[in-house]
């Protein structure tokens, strides 16, 4: 499934990085602090959180996460939305809370 | 390549939009030198954690980074207050991050112990009032 298909399927909003949006998303990562993301998260995961700031982008380009799901309707910073761009990482929201995204993911991956 | 690359970046302190700086260009370099992904992806992960840690701990620092065929080199040296207890800060879940770094999503006391997860040696030099030189080295 491509990040495309998944925002689709579950109708999350595109607030950044659409040049992301071929990438293939094999797995998902449910998390908040920064540095337990880098070390549990695995390469192409969805990563689903409220940390919507610069250092969420950074963290996302570094661990090679297929995109950043932001839940519960959390924001994305506007510096963060320039870097996520110009860095090509997708940026995808909903209001829907972190485990319920993570089920729905579940769901379509399996 | 026949030769080691050295790359020289200066970290800025206590300039958290501009950290990650150095590991994003380290993590460019490496890809666009043809090194694979999962070498890339550790030494991006291990060098950003240590450039965190001396924005937030130290004032910022200077990391080098040396490329050659079959490993990178990565020497983080600052000029911070040390680290009192090296065995704890190594500690999983160990953090003195104040609160501010924590509202950011730092702080998780998880630093260290990623830098240890993704290099094959690690090694730190620190003395109070001195400073810290982390030394790692990746394998490839």
């Amino acid at each position: 499934m491509t990040v495309a298909q998944m925002a689709q399927l579950l109708d999350l909003k595109l607030a950044a990085g659409k040049e992301g949006l071929d990438r293939l998303v094999t797995g998902g990562y449910c998390g908040d602090l920064l540095s337990w993301v880098m070390g549990r998260a695995k390469e192409d995961d969805v990563w689903i959180t409220v940390m919507g700031n610069l250092n969420a982008i950074a963290v996302a380009v570094l661990a090679d996460v297929s995109c950043i799901l932001l839940s519960e309707s959390a924001v994305l910073d506007e510096d963060a939305r320039r870097k996520a761009d110009e860095e090509g990482v997708t940026v995808l929201q909903s209001d829907r809370p972190t485990y319920d995204l993570a089920v729905a993911i579940g769901r379509l991956l399996s | 390549m026949s030769q080691a690359l050295h790359l020289h970046y200066d970290v800025p302190g206590d300039d958290f939009t501009r950290a990650g700086e150095a590991s994003g260009a380290v993590k460019r370099k490496l890809k666009q030198m043809g090194f694979n992904p999962s070498a890339v992806r550790r030494v991006a992960i291990a060098m950003y954690e240590g450039e965190i840690n001396m924005v937030i701990h130290a004032g910022g620092g200077e990391a080098d980074v040396e490329i050659e065929p079959d490993k990178i080199s990565i020497v983080l040296a600052d000029h911070g207050p040390g680290i009192p207890n090296v065995e704890l800060a190594m500690k999983e879940g160990w953090s003195t991050a104040p609160d501010h770094v924590r509202s950011l999503g730092f702080g998780a006391g998880m630093g260290l112990p990623n830098i240890k997860k993704y290099t094959d040696e690690m090694r730190i030099e620190t003395e109070i009032g001195k400073g810290t030189k982390v030394f790692m080295v990746i394998l490839v």
